[in-house]
């Protein structure tokens, strides 16, 4: 029997970003919330003494453990799906923190095109150019009325960086200088200028100088140490919730953390969530939280599968085309990488962090004219130096034999004579690509793993071919000896190792096409807030961690309004028609 | 930019270490007045001396023991030698520096076998495991690996793997790149792909590991390991070499 806990206003299941947000704000606004966090707990004097490659990049000392839980993946409906069995190929955040505290804290905001890629992309090229099977729809919210909450949570993480010439209006610069360049972006920026661009310095949850944040949290300046992407930062200078809204959180003396609290279902009754059933992953207890308002803040394969495994909402089905959970699902970003060798010069190539780069936006969002591509929307080019470390860094010129003394030599030689230059892109939506429940693949309890069925698209390789050439034109300009096109793979490899998915239970002003509203409150619960990339009908060009925050930002302002004003719908649908 | 935002403000790596004496000495100059960042606080502020560690000479000239090095996985040496040339093979010393043997990679990897790693404890290992998909753990494929190595060497050259010339070693282990060996449950040619990670991580893993013997991975690839801070350094037209630290530099500037 589940052991049945006192009833607080809010439960949060998950506490990283979205879970710490969430906290954060409801605790200083008076509420009781217990944060039910499925790992350990983690504080900066955890990432102490550990700048270690092996034990961080190689064997992810911070990600899940795929023993009792991982995701199954296929390519299409007729193929069977096969478990993502290696950790090296499923990037999971644990702990509190979650993905927050490994992540490499590249803080670009949307475009207002990408909220409303939909109407916008028929506005300038009419319906046809929408191709059969994509289901691209606009977010029910714009630019400007996220703006506020961009810049929130900008100011949390000491954002620093540069503004892009080509996006939006900001109603306020970073909250920190941009970084200073070594010569290898200061290169990128002098050619991709003289190719007549608009480079700018990568906005980045990576201080530049000492700041305190709106919640009096520190955040140091980075050293560019390069232990960055896969680790905590043990200086302090990247953005982690375990250094900002946690702690914030903690100090109110209204937040209940519970750790090693696994989640296992959504209670509720009628339209009404009432709570939470979890389990003590260490004594395997049973406990039931109820809960006025439940907000799902784990990543987006737990958000789905809870709803999958609670049975709420209805399962997306592709070949009928009814449902809504497990719909809009995309991976978000394998990166094709365009090489270029350098004889003449030598890079300190081992300088880094996980927001340092250079980037430019003139082949992304709707900043081109598309009438003569095959795509929409387009890619973010950059150059980025994340530090490179020695054991994942071998970088041979192409027909360089993989091992032995030639490998060696060649090895030893291009390692710092190298820069590769990348770029991201908007990953749209399918009506084939989906999330489900597995049929045949279980966790350690007996639940049914989540399916992914995903793989490259038209839209996708046309895209990707277009960016990649322009690459070359890059590094041409940039002076590189010898350039190598490392493009896209035959199909989706079950690769997901950079923690950006999305989709799955979507946002919208219709309850016809989306799960919940702008302020992630679910149109049939509306005490059930689903928070996270989870919400993103698709993938804009960049990393999705400073949109989930700013809508999470957003749904904390309409929980504490939900709870002020005794329940009821936040936004306006725009049918009246109901699902039931 | 406040150059106090700088925990080392190194001004010269080469005053900061003496390689006659081949010490390190820690003079960090590290400018107190809580602008340190946060776990980091505390030994910058002193003068330290660390001794070297590892397998190098002691000052009497004789060569220490080194106790790490045996075998905690594989227990038969036969199986350890194909180990250790195929991993050479793999890394081969040469004019710019050691090769695996000399880096410690066979132990390296005979120590990640022995543990967790070699169980595959964090992988998800239920069944069905389909046609495509390798069933074995890590300890079950590296074993079966060498073992299938010095099988092909005996069948193609008449002798053991490591009695083999060079160029005969060569074209064993393409014969497991190529599948042209059988091994059952997985393709020779996944072993041979993780055998040369393997290698690449015994080559180039902190030394804590049992590799990397002495940083000499380091060197050849001139990465400078865990250095405090790259701050001053960020905007530096020219290649700046430095003598690498290890975890162990690391965790002993703070006592």
């Amino acid at each position: 029997m589940p052991k049945k806990m006192d009833k607080v206003d809010v439960v949060t299941v998950g506490v990283g970003w979205t879970g710490g947000i969430i906290a954060a704000e409801l605790t200083k606004a008076g509420y009781k919330v217990v944060g039910l966090e499925k790992g350990g707990e983690r504080s900066i004097n955890d990432y102490r003494y550990d700048r270690n490659e092996l034990k961080y990049s190689a064997r992810g000392e911070m990600m899940q453990n795929l023993n009792d839980n991982t995701i199954t993946y296929r390519n299409n409906l007729d193929q069977k799906a096969k478990p993502v069995r290696n950790k090296n190929s499923l990037v999971l955040g644990t702990g509190t923190g979650g993905g927050g505290s490994h992540w490499a804290a590249q803080a670009h905001r949307y475009f207002s095109y990408d909220f409303e890629i939909r109407s916008k992309t028929i506005e300038r090229y009419g319906k046809d150019k929408i191709p059969k099977g994509m289901i691209i729809k606009d977010w029910g919210i714009t630019y400007d009325e996220l703006e506020p909450y961009y810049d929130r949570m900008e100011k949390t993480m000491g954002t620093s960086g540069e503004k892009d010439p080509l996006a939006d209006e900001r109603s306020d610069a970073y909250p920190t200088p941009a970084n200073k360049l070594p010569p290898s972006m200061k290169l990128f920026r002098k050619a991709t200028e003289s190719l007549g661009y608009h480079p700018f310095v990568r906005p980045t949850g990576i201080a530049s100088e000492k700041y305190e944040n709106p919640d009096g949290k520190t955040i140091q300046a980075c050293q560019f140490c390069a232990f960055c992407v896969n680790y905590g930062c043990d200086w302090g200078a990247k953005a982690d919730p375990n250094i900002t809204v946690i702690p914030t959180a903690k100090e109110t003396g209204n937040f209940d953390l519970r750790t090693h609290a696994e989640v296992k279902r959504i209670l509720y009754d009628g339209n009404k969530a009432t709570g939470v059933l979890y389990v003590d992953t260490r004594t395997g207890q049973e406990y039931e939280q109820p809960a006025d308002v439940v907000s799902l803040t784990s990543f987006i394969f737990n958000n789905v599968r809870l709803l999958l495994l609670s049975e709420i909402g209805e399962p997306y089905n592709p070949k009928s085309g009814n449902g809504l959970i497990g719909k809009h699902f995309v991976d978000h970003h394998f990166e094709p990488v365009t090489r270029g060798f350098f004889e003449d010069e030598k890079f300190n190539n081992y300088i880094g962090s996980g927001g340092l780069g250079v980037c430019f936006t003139d082949f992304g969002a709707d900043n081109f004219d598309h009438s003569d591509v095959d795509f929409l929307n387009g890619g973010q080019i950059e150059i980025q130096m994340g530090g490179n470390a020695p054991i994942s860094n071998n970088p041979v010129p192409e027909g360089t034999p993989t091992w032995g003394e030639e490998f060696k030599k060649q090895s030893l030689k291009y390692y710092n004579k190298y820069l590769d230059i990348s770029f991201k892109m908007a990953t749209l939506s399918f009506e084939d690509q989906y999330m489900d429940l597995d049929p045949v693949y279980k966790d350690s309890s007996g639940d049914p793993l989540i399916r992914c069925t995903y793989d490259f698209t038209d839209d996708y390789r046309a895209k990707s071919e277009f960016l990649q050439n322009k690459c070359v034109d890059v590094l041409e300009e940039m002076g590189a000896d010898k350039i190598e096109k490392h493009g896209l793979p035959d199909h989706f490899d079950g690769s997901f190792i950079f923690q950006h998915n999305g989709g799955g239970a979507v946002m919208g002003d219709d309850p016809e096409d989306s799960f919940v509203n702008n302020y992630s409150q679910t149109w049939d619960m509306d005490n059930l807030f689903v928070i996270g990339a989870s919400s993103f009908p698709q993938f804009g060009m960049t990393n999705p961690t400073l949109t989930v925050g700013a809508l999470t930002y957003r749904a904390s302002e309409g929980i504490i309004e939900y709870l002020e004003n005794g329940g009821g719908q936040l936004a306006k649908a725009t049918t009246k028609h109901q699902r039931t | 930019m406040a150059d106090d935002d700088n925990p080392n403000n190194q001004s010269s790596e080469k005053e900061r270490f003496d390689s006659s004496r081949r010490r390190f000495v820690k003079n960090t100059g590290m400018v107190v007045g809580g602008v340190a960042g946060g776990s980091l606080l505390g030994g910058f502020f002193t003068d330290q001396f660390l001794d070297d560690t590892g397998t190098k000479e002691k000052e009497n000239g004789k060569q220490p023991i080194d106790y790490i090095e045996a075998r905690m996985f594989f227990k038969h040496k036969k199986d350890f030698d194909v180990l250790n040339h195929a991993t050479e093979r793999i890394f081969p010393e040469d004019e710019s520096g050691p090769g695996a043997i000399e880096l410690g990679v066979p132990y390296y990897i005979d120590k990640q076998l022995a543990g967790d790693w070699g169980k595959n404890t964090e992988m998800y290992m239920q069944s069905p495991f389909q046609d495509d998909e390798i069933p074995l753990k890590r300890e079950d494929v590296f074993l079966q690996g060498v073992r299938k190595i010095n099988e092909a060497s005996k069948n193609k050259f008449e002798d053991d793997f490591k009695n083999l010339e060079k160029g005969e070693q060569i074209e064993v282990l393409q014969l497991l790149e190529n599948d042209d060996v059988d091994m059952e449950l997985i393709r020779a040619s996944d072993f041979f792909e993780s055998l040369k990670s393997a290698v690449m991580e015994g080559c180039y893993s902190d030394p804590i590991y049992g590799g990397n013997k002495n940083m000499e991975g380091w060197k050849m690839k001139e990465y400078p390991g865990v250095q405090m801070s790259h701050r001053s350094n960020l905007e530096k037209e020219e290649f700046i070499a430095m003598e690498p630290k290890s975890l162990k530099d690391y965790m002993d500037i703070e006592n």
